[in-house]
Order: C-alpha cells, then sequence, then structure tokens
C-alpha cells in the first residue's frame, strides 16, 4: 500500500472508530451534556485568570493584554486540534497494561489511527471555540502593521502548530510502550507546554526560552511567528527569517514522532494471558 | 500456497526479558521462554486442539500466529504471509477470539459492533447480511441484536464475539479459551457452532482450552504444549499410549472380601463389596476377567476406558518431575 492510501485508510478507520465513542458517550446523554457544560466553563477560566494578572498590571514582560491575548489565542488553537484529534492518546498505557491492545492488533487499518481515535471525546472541542474567540479578539484589538508575509504567516503557524503538537502527543504516546506509566508525564509536556506558551517568552529565563527553542521546539507555535507578526525583536536574537520556519520544523517533528511511533509498536509484548 | 500447510510453524521461539525489581533502583533481569522451538504444520480444514497448563505457551504462540507478537526465532507462515510484517493484510483472512478480552462494544447495542466490522473490514453488502443472518440464526443471537454489550451475560457476549470474529468470512479462526466460565449449555452451543462452521465452510480452527470436552468433541487432531515444547501431537486416542495410561476394572463381589489379588492388576480402591482394579491399558480385559471371575465370588463388572483427563493430567506431571530432576 502507497504511503497515500495508508493516509487514507487511517483516515477512514480514525472516522469509523471515533463516530462509535460518540455514539458510547451519547447513551449517558445527562453525564455527557454535564462534561461538556463543565470543559467549556473550565477552559474558559483559563484566559480569565489571564485577564485577572491585567487588572494589576499594563503589561506582562513588556506585552500588552491584545498582544498576549494573540499569543495565547495561537497556542490554544493549534493545541485544541491536537487536543481533539489524538488527546486521548495517553490511555494507551491503560490499554498495554490490561492487555486490550491485542484487539488493535488483530484489526485491519494502522494501529495509529485505532489509538488515536481511542475514547475520542467531543468535549474536547469547547477548548478550540475558547482558542478561536480569544485569537479573534486579540487580531481585532492588537496594533499590528499589517502586510502579506504577516498574513499569510498566520495560517501557516495554526496549521504547523498543530502539527508541532500532534507530534508531541504520538511520540508520548510512543513513550508509554517503554513506560506504560508514562501519561502523567506525557501530558506535563503536551498540556504543560500549552500553558508555557500563553505567556510571552520575556518572561521565562533564557535557558527555559533556549530548550523550548532548540530542544522541544514548542517555541515555533506562537512565541517566534507572533513577536514577528507583532514587530518585535525574536526570542534570543534570533534572525526574523526564523520566524517562517514553523511549517520545516512542523514536518521534521512529525517525521521524528512517526520513527518514535514504530519503534515504541515494534517492541510491544503484550501480557500473559 | 505450498504443499507444506496453511498454518506454518518451524522452530519459532519467543524469549522475553522479564525485569524484576530486587530492591531500590536494583533490578534482576531474567529471560523467560514462553515458546521453545516449537514447529508444526496445519491444513487447512483441519479443527486443531491446543493444550498445557498454565503458562504452557499457548497463548503466546496464538499472539504470534495472528501478528500480535513478534517472534524472537524461527518461521511462521498463516496462508503463506509472515504474520508479524503483514499485520493488516493477514487481519482479513483470519478471525480471533480471546476468550478473556471483547472486541464488542460496551455501550452500545450489538448490532453496532457488526456494523463497524461491516465498514472496517469493508464486507460487501450483501456478504454481510448473509453472514450476519447466519450467524445470528446458528449462534441465537436474534434477541440480543439490539442489547448494549452491557447488559449481555458471559455466554452471550462469547457468543457475540464469535460472531464478530467471524463476519469478514476468515480462512482461519483463532480461539484462546472460547468456553472459559460458560455454563454446559452455552458450552454445547458454541462446540455445536463451531463444528458446523468447521464442516459447512471449511474453516480451519485452532483452539486453546482447559476443557478437555472441547477437544473431544471437536478436534481429530491435539497437540500438548508445556514449558514452551511440543511434547504430542496426534490423535486425541494415540494420547493414551503416550501416556502410559490404565483402565479400571470395576467388580462387585458377593459380600466384603480383602483386596483381590491379581497382579498386574492393582486394587486402587475398596468400597463395601465393590473394588476397583487398575490394569495398564495394552493388557487385555478379558484375561483379567477370567482370572478374577474363577477365583472371587462375582455379581457385576464393568470395564472404565482411561479418563484422558488423567492421562493428560499425569503428562504435565511426568513432565514437571523431568524438569526439576
Ligand atoms: N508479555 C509477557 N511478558 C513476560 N512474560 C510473559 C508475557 N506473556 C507471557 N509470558 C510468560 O510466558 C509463559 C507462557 O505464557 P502464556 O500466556 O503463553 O501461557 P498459556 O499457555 O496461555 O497459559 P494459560 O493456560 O494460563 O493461559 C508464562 O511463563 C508467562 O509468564
Ligand atoms: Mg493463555
Amino acid at each position: 500500500m502507497g504511503e497515500r492510501s495508508r493516509l487514507a485508510e487511517g483516515l477512514r478507520i480514525y472516522r469509523l472508530i471515533a463516530g462509535m465513542w460518540i455514539r458510547s458517550l451519547l447513551t449517558y446523554r445527562t453525564s455527557f451534556v454535564l462534561t461538556a457544560f463543565g470543559n467549556l466553563l473550565v477552559t474558559g477560566l483559563d484566559f480569565v485568570a489571564i485577564l485577572l494578572m491585567f487588572a494589576q498590571v499594563d503589561e506582562l514582560g513588556g506585552w500588552t493584554l491584545p498582544e498576549v491575548a494573540f499569543l495565547y489565542g495561537l497556542a490554544a488553537t493549534a493545541f485544541g486540534v491536537a487536543d481533539l484529534v489524538l488527546g486521548s492518546m495517553d490511555v494507551l498505557g491503560a490499554r498495554i497494561r490490561d492487555g486490550s491492545f491485542d484487539i488493535l492488533l488483530v484489526r485491519p487499518g494502522p494501529v495509529l489511527a485505532q489509538v488515536a481515535a481511542d475514547h475520542f471525546a467531543l468535549r474536547r472541542l469547547g477548548r478550540i471555540i475558547q482558542g478561536v474567540l480569544v485569537l479573534g479578539w486579540g487580531l481585532l484589538t492588537v496594533d499590528v502593521d499589517w502586510s502579506v508575509p504577516k498574513a499569510l504567516l498566520l495560517p501557516v503557524t495554526l496549521i504547523s502548530g498543530a502539527a508541532i503538537f500532534s507530534a508531541l502527543f504520538v511520540a508520548g504516546a510512543a513513550f508509554q510502550f517503554v513506560a506504560q506509566d508514562a501519561a502523567e508525564a506525557q501530558n506535563a509536556f503536551t498540556y504543560g507546554g500549552n500553558t508555557l506558551l500563553q505567556f510571552p517568552p520575556t518572561v521565562f529565563g533564557r535557558d527555559l526560552v533556549r530548550g523550548a527553542t532548540f530542544v522541544l521546539p514548542l517555541a515555533f507555535v506562537n512565541w517566534l511567528p507572533a513577536s514577528y507578526v507583532l514587530d518585535r525583536p525574536l526570542p534570543l536574537g534570533l534572525p526574523d527569517q526564523v520566524a517562517f520556519a514553523p511549517p520545516l520544523v512542523s514536518v521534521a517533528c512529525c517525521a521524528a514522532a512517526g520513527l518514535a511511533w514504530r519503534a515504541g509498536l515494534r517492541s510491544y509484548r503484550s501480557t500473559g494471558s | 500456497m505450498t504443499e507444506g500447510g496453511f498454518i506454518e510453524v518451524d522452530r519459532v521461539e519467543k524469549v522475553f526479558d522479564v525485569r524484576r525489581k530486587t530492591g531500590f533502583l536494583r533490578r534482576e533481569r531474567r529471560q523467560v521462554r514462553a515458546v521453545d522451538s516449537v514447529s508444526f504444520t496445519v491444513a487447512r480444514g483441519e479443527m486443531v486442539g491446543y493444550i498445557g497448563p498454565n503458562g504452557a505457551g499457548k497463548s503466546t504462540t496464538v499472539k504470534m500466529l495472528t501478528g500480535i507478537l513478534v517472534p524472537s526465532g524461527g518461521r511462521l507462515r498463516v496462508a503463506g504471509i509472515d504474520p508479524s510484517r503483514e499485520r493488516t493484510r493477514l487481519a482479513h483472512r483470519i478471525g480471533v477470539v480471546f476468550g478473556q478480552r471483547t472486541t464488542l462494544w460496551w455501550d452500545l447495542p450489538l448490532i453496532d459492533s457488526y456494523r463497524l466490522m461491516h465498514r472496517m473490514y469493508r464486507i460487501p453488502d450483501a456478504r454481510y447480511r448473509e453472514n450476519l443472518d447466519r450467524l445470528v440464526e446458528l449462534l441465537d443471537l436474534g434477541a440480543l441484536l439490539d442489547v448494549p454489550v452491557r447488559q449481555l451475560s458471559l455466554g452471550q457476549r462469547m457468543r457475540g464475539d464469535i460472531a464478530a470474529a467471524l463476519l469478514h468470512d476468515p480462512e482461519v479462526l483463532y480461539l484462546d479459551e472460547p468456553t472459559i466460565g460458560l455454563d454446559v449449555i452455552s458450552k454445547a452451543k458454541v462446540r455445536g457452532f463451531l463444528r458446523e462452521l468447521n464442516a459447512e465452510r471449511g474453516t480451519t480452527v485452532l483452539l486453546t482450552t482447559h476443557d478437555l470436552q472441547d477437544i473431544e468433541q471437536l478436534c481429530s487432531r491435539v497437540m500438548v504444549i508445556d514449558h514452551g515444547r511440543i511434547m504430542y501431537d496426534g490423535p486425541l486416542a494415540g494420547l493414551h499410549e503416550v501416556g502410559e495410561s490404565e483402565r479400571t476394572l470395576v467388580v462387585d463381589l458377593e459380600r466384603e472380601l480383602p483386596p483381590i489379588d491379581a497382579a498386574p492388576a492393582r486394587v486402587v480402591r475398596v468400597e463395601g463389596p465393590r473394588q476397583w482394579l487398575a490394569f495398564p491399558a495394552a493388557e487385555s480385559a478379558a484375561a483379567l476377567v477370567a482370572r478374577v471371575a474363577a477365583e472371587y465370588p462375582l455379581v457385576d463388572l464393568s470395564v472404565r476406558e482411561p479418563d484422558i483427563e488423567a492421562v493428560i493430567a499425569k503428562m504435565y506431571a511426568d513432565q514437571a518431575e523431568r524438569v526439576v530432576s
């Protein structure tokens, strides 16, 4: 099978399984409504915390509220997309521990697609909605000297950011083949990374920013492109061209995550029953 | 396809690296040879029982045959396919039922799981409907299709799982303990169904079990595995010879008497006037009966064939002794 038809098959299987999970959750209608509502409330409060901070100060690390909203919106939207599509991958560890992962292996269809769709939860849509709202508000209120490259960079950044976060989810899942109780560690990187990116790079120490740029390239999700769009100097004194690197970085991340996934799957050893 | 067989297993091994914590940060590494140079072939349409004590390596073998586990050594082919290399291609040609797990969707009506199989395996519509109707009839699932799986009993769920594994017309069906925890009636239903499947469709069946009646009623061939090695491969009846089994002569005397003396037969049990004599299965029963009848006041007698469970239990025990010594 060519890579292309495998991708198509993967998407088909993903849709089928995600559909089953949505139907399963809908059988518990009340609980579904309640969790969806609760989720929306909690994600909503996330940005309120930042608003409260700005009630005390005018700037955060030299960034104004609209600028921070822009930054926040970029990260939250990109993360939201990855979280909706792959956010449940942390249940893989539990499936490996109890042996039910075996079942996925005897079905046709790419295992990655089956695992990605496992425990698909529509309630995660709340994050995307909230991210888009904050991003929209930021764009409306922020002071930008718009140009064609800046306007083009915006959608490219969102797509690349979602891909970078997705790679992080897949790599974290791959790690669970080695350590089945690594779900917490995975969440520390994904959710933690998202939280980190909601604040300007200037509030963090140089070493942390360096790590988030060169080791775990989260800075490409929003810090670098947003700095360029806002006519601010790029963190770490990087040249402006680096702001256009997100697509390349995201492709590299996805390739690395794909390799990690393959290695993890190959090392799978099932359980003793 | 080669002449060799539909399933070909050639000196296959599986070694697990087991790490155990022996103290803070101290770990001990040990290797478990779960399957140790196992070879066999299964022809298309055969129905084979795979038995052995707990931890013998049955499930590990099945997992390698289905592509779940990668063998540590040896060669494995199912329908000419190397299972772990071409898992997805193989998936369309095999059906798997794990007695301890389910493929069904817990919160949804049974029929929803079947609809998923229909689309996942891309089963042509007409074929799907035909197979579903047949399976529903044979496995008696009609009343259960609209019931959420979590409300099914164990036996009902097992029948549901078997149907789910067969909707795509697999050429081979692996069953790992399909009758575990089922009552007599459910077991009979499952066995009757498997016999029919094998006879009608020629589906190759490999089943592991701890219930020897499964084997007696279904399989013309049985493989016994212990400590990862095949101890026996042949017809069920042949196990008696290998197992050095004994038959039992039960005699009812006129009154209570001291144990009968009729070597090489020996008395294994006395209960009032009734006595049980064990003698080698290969010896003639007639000679023994004649001798006993000549010397003792007989009222009635019967000969019992060796109990297959006992034969196998003896085989496991012998093997364990050999390993220990
Ligand atoms: N994933 C694993 N990791 C480590 N050891 C394993 C694993 N799976 C099986 N084993 C070991 O391999 C051996 C064979 O196990 P297997 O599950 O194949 O036995 P079995 O014949 O199916 O037994 P049972 O009748 O109890 O189901 C056992 O010693 C078991 O502890
Ligand atoms: Mg087993």
